[in-house]
This record gives C-alpha cells, structure tokens and sequence, in this order.
C-alpha cells in the first residue's frame, strides 16, 4: 500500500512538472488550446466526482456550469461589470441554487437514481430558462463576450493565463480532494453513503456533510464555468448548460474513475482529445456519430470497468504487489 | 434518567407500540424481551430518534428528545445497536468505530485529527475483544465479530445510555458468552445504563436486574428476572405463538 502512494506521488509530481512546463516547450497554441481545455474539464469533472464519489450522482452540474459561465458574460456585456467581480456573483448563485435543491433533495431524503433523475430534471430546465430570456441571453445561438483585450476585465493578450489559470484551478481541487480523504468528512460522507441511518445513530448529521460537499462541488463547478466562458467568449445552453454537457462532465469522471484523484483528469484528456480528432479527422458533419460512439462505450464502461481506467488500474497493480509480496 | 411516557407507534395500520411508558435510572441493567413482532426495535427506533412517535414523550436527563433527529440524540448520550449488524463495508474496522469517537460526542468532535480519533478508536476495539486486523475491511466478518464491532461503535459515541438490539443472535456459544460479557463490562467499568433487547432467554436472565416485557406493542410485565418469569401473562405471550 504504502509503495502504491509513494508511486502515485511520485507520478503526481512528474506530471505537475510536465504541465506547468508544457506550455513553454509546445510552441503551437493549438496544442496549449486542446490541454486548457483538458484542464478546465478535468477540474470541472473533479468537482463533479466530489458528490459522485460519495454515492450522490449528480446529473444536473450542467445548472451550475451555466450560472457560473452565464452570470460574468452577462453581467459584463450589459452592465459592464468586470469579470472578476461577475464569477464572484455566479458562484455565489450557484452556491444558493445549489443549497435550495440540495436542502430539498436531501430532507426528502432522494437517494441514488431518485436523486439523479431529479438532478437531471433541473439541468434540462436550465437550459429552458436560457432560451425563455432568450432577449438576454441570446437563446440556443449562444451568447460572445464583448471583447476589450483588457487586464481588467480579464482578458488577455496572451491565452497561456487561462492554461495556468485552469492548471491552479485543478490543483486546488486535488489538493482538497485529498484534504478531504484524510478528514472525518470522508468517513462521515462514506457511511452515510451506505447507510444514512446507521451514519445518523453514531452522531454523524446527514443533512449538514452532503450539503457540505454539494456546494463545494456546485462552487468549484461554477467557477469552471465562468473560466470557460471567459476563455472561449462563448456561452451557449449546449455547450456550458444543460443536459448535454451535465452528462458529458459525468462521462468524463466515471471513464477515468471517479474514486480516484486523477481520475477526471485522465477521463477529461482521453475524451476532449478524441473529440478534437473526431472532429478534425471526421469534420463537423460526424459530431452525431461521435456522441453515439461514446454513449455506447459510456454503457461498456459502466458494466465491465465501474471504477473506471485509474480505479481498474490502481486494483491491477495492488494485485501485482500483494502477488508479489506474498511470494516473499 | 431516561423515561419513556406513554410512547404510541403506528405504521400504517399496525399499532407497532400501545402506551408504553417505563423509566430506566441510571446505571441499571434492563433487558426487554416480547415474542417477534411484539415492538422491541420499534422502541428502540423511537428512544434513538429514527423515527418519531406517533403519541407520547421520550424525555431524557429532564429534556424531551422525541422528534430529535438520531445524530442529535446520539450526541445527548443515547447509542444503539442494530438487531442486523450495519457494518459500514467500505471503511476499515477501525475507521468504524471511529465514526463513532469523532461524531458520537461533543467533546471529542469533528476537530482533533484522525490520529487521536484511531488511538481511541484502538482502545474501543481492544475493550470488545476485537482480535481483527483493525485496518482490515468488515465484508467478510464472523457473526460475532460483526456484534462485536458494532458494540465498540455504539460504546465509542461515549453514551449514557446503551441500547442494545439482540446482540447474541446467531452467536455460537464461546460467542454469545463474549458478547454478553460486553455489555456487563459496559455496565461495570464504563457505568452505562442499559437497556438489552434478547431473545436468547437464558443469558439475558442471568445478567439482567429488571425485565420488561412486551406483547403486541403493550408493555405486560416489569419486575426481576424471577417474578417475570413466572408471571403468567408472560409465559401465556410466549407460549402462545409457539
Ligand atoms: N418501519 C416499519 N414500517 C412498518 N412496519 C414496521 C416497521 N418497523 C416495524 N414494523 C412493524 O411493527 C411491529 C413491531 O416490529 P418490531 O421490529 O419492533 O418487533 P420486534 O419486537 O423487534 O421483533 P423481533 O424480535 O422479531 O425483532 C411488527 O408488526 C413490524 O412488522
Ligand atoms: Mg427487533
């Protein structure tokens, strides 16, 4: 177990290096583009797991992912508001709405599919409500941020920022990722992922850890929106709100395993990469037939593979060594 | 110390409890006994909050807890047991128990570290007789290791008041004299007040100081171990389901 950690610390550390050089030694933007991308879902997709992780699967973050990209741009293009003060706003709606359905699931106690049939719901209607004002918002067309080029309202010359932006962004969520399995919040959100009443009888409030983790996984979420729609300068209820994208952020975590640190983030590279070369090698006309492919292999991977590549891979390798060890 | 008034339970349109009041003081041993079905958990669910009674008032130490939620009851110093153990199966046997030292009272709370919460939850394991691998996962525990754990959690809350849910069931005989020598060690050296739901008769009798009995969610007899026995209400509850 222990030669596992120090392992995976080690990879940890390897990587960090790569990606915060990986930018300086790649001198195509298109590249640095592709990996922003990777790190801003990766982020998303870890906040997401947050929740999931503990048994909540949430099929609505698309909500929060909308209120986080939708509020900034808004508020910037009519009022003229700075960005840096509209994400402020966005996450803490987003924190709002996340606490007003949380509460509301939870004290009527909605498990399992309950709670993702009714998360799954909510996305849908976010999407509603975008085309509703539309006047606003700019409906299905999508809505471009008004370009200043300035510092101020966070635009810059040189797109490298939201790279290290996204790459801080993600750091953070590991990091409180980790925080959290060694605090009492892992053991009080995985008995009650188990059994709310058994958690309930040893003194563990139900209500109050997965609202906890809720929020904090709605926040993060949002906050991946608002850096999103601030990077691409495009928001639209496809590609930041929504069904669709709720349940892409979910494919993303469970193909790269969602009980495991960097699980979203190899999910997130293997899929945003197979979707720019699907989408480059196949044109637009085939981005249907890209959604079909990883439909299918999203059901595969659910039946034959549950904890996804890193949860498979990390049991393969604690086989390898008990193997090993036994043999000595 | 602990006084149950007139508790009703319905569900749907089973009367589960009828009017059952009893007062246990403190440091007293109890068992409840009643022929299946009779509402020993149904009460017992009630004292610990997992639901609310449908009539009546649990009041302990002088405060109404019925209607508190289980987590807030279990913090007043109220544990329980489950008749089916519930092992949390994706914890280690120790980080069970320690859901218990880290949750269960004020005074440890949620801010000491993990390290002190395991160093005590060590402690609980060793007080039952747990001889497990403490970092080992409960998935495939004996049906006296699983009372076992199940115990030190409920004892690691650092209760009052222990409500014990039939914790010789399915024991062998070295096993069923292990896990009542649990709750007398609970009752002599922590100075729990007990209360031990059993079916197994001829265990609880000898421990106990005081037997309740119930039958079709009324409580028909209260006394010591020998007058219960002989009370013919009692004999006739049991004799007449058989
Ligand atoms: N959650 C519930 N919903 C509906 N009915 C219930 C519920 N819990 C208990 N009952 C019913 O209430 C009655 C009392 O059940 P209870 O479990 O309290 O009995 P018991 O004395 O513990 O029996 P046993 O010795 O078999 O454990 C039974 O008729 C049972 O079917
Ligand atoms: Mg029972």
């Amino acid at each position: 177990m222990q030669l596992i950690s120090k392992f995976s610390r080690s990879g940890l550390m390897l990587l960090l290096i790569l990606l915060i050089m990986l930018p300086f030694l790649i001198s195509s933007s298109y590249l640095t583009h592709i990996v922003t991308l990777i790190l801003l879902w990766s982020f998303v997709a870890t906040a997401w797991a947050y929740m999931a992780r503990f048994g909540m699967v949430s099929l609505g973050h698309g909500v929060f992912l909308g209120i986080g990209a939708y509020f900034p741009t808004l508020m910037f293009n009519y009022w003229g508001v700075t960005p840096w003060i509209g994400i402020f706003v966005g996450l803490v709606v987003a924190i709002v709405i996340a606490a007003i359905l949380g509460y509301t699931c939870f004290r009527f106690g909605l498990l399992g599919d309950y709670f993702a049939l009714v998360t799954l719901a909510v996305a849908e209607v976010s999407a509603l409500v975008i085309m509703a004002l539309r006047e606003i918002t700019g409906g299905s067309l999508g809505y471009t941020l008004r370009s200043t080029g300035r510092l101020a309202d966070m635009q810059f010359a040189d797109k490298r920022v939201f790279y290290f932006m996204a790459l801080i962004l993600l750091i953070g969520a590991m990091y409180i990722w980790r925080r959290i399995d060694k605090s009492p919040v892992r053991l009080a959100l995985t008995a009650i992922e188990e059994s709310e009443i058994a958690a309930a009888s040893l003194g563990v409030s139900v209500i109050r850890y997965k609202m906890m983790i809720t929020l904090l996984s709605a926040a993060l979420t949002a906050l991946g929106g608002s850096l999103y729609a601030q990077y691409v300068t495009y928001v639209s209820p496809d590609t930041i709100a929504g069904v669709g994208v709720s349940l892409s952020v979910c494919f993303k975590a469970i193909l790269g395993g969602m009980f495991a640190v960097l699980g979203p983030f190899v999910g997130s590279a293997i899929i945003v990469s197979l979707e720019e070369y699907v989408r480059i090698s196949l044109g637009t006309s085939f981005l249907g037939l890209s959604q079909i492919i990883f439909g299918v292999s999203l059901l595969l991977m659910i039946i034959f593979m549950p904890r996804g590549i890193m949860g498979s891979m990390s049991m393969a390798v604690a086989k390898r060594l008990n193997r090993i060890s036994a043999r000595h | 110390m602990l006084e149950i008034q007139n508790v009703t339970k319905v569900f749907g349109g089973i009367l589960a409890l009828t009017g059952v009041s009893l007062k246990v003081g403190e440091g007293s041993f109890v068992g409840l006994i009643g022929p299946n079905g009779s509402g020993k958990t149904t009460l017992f669910n009630v004292v610990s909050g997992a639901f609310p009674p449908s009539k009546g008032n649990v009041i302990f130490n002088g405060q109404a807890i019925s209607g508190m939620p289980p987590n807030h009851i279990c913090r007043q110093g109220i544990a329980r047991t489950f008749q089916i153990p519930q092992p949390i199966k994706s914890l280690t046997v120790a980080e069970n128990v320690m859901l218990g030292t880290i949750f269960g009272s004020q005074q440890i709370g949620t801010a000491c570290g993990l390290d002190r919460a395991r160093e005590e939850a060590l402690q609980w394991l060793d007080f039952v007789g747990l001889k497990l691998d403490p970092e080992s996962y409960p998935d495939r525990m004996t049906a006296g290791d699983l009372r076992k754990l199940e115990m030190a959690r409920a004892i690691a809350t650092r209760p009052k008041v222990l409500l014990a849910d039939e914790v010789l069931s399915g024991l062998n005989r070295d096993e069923l004299k292990d896990a009542s020598g649990i709750l007398q060690k609970a009752r002599d050296e922590l100075g729990l007040t007990i209360i031990w739901v059993e079916h197994v008769m001829h265990v609880l009798m000898k421990l106990v100081e005081r037997v309740v009995v119930l039958n079709y969610g009324m409580l028909i007899a209260d006394g010591d171990p020998a007058s219960v026995s002989k009370d013919e209400r009692v004999i006739e509850a049991y004799l007449g389901r058989h």
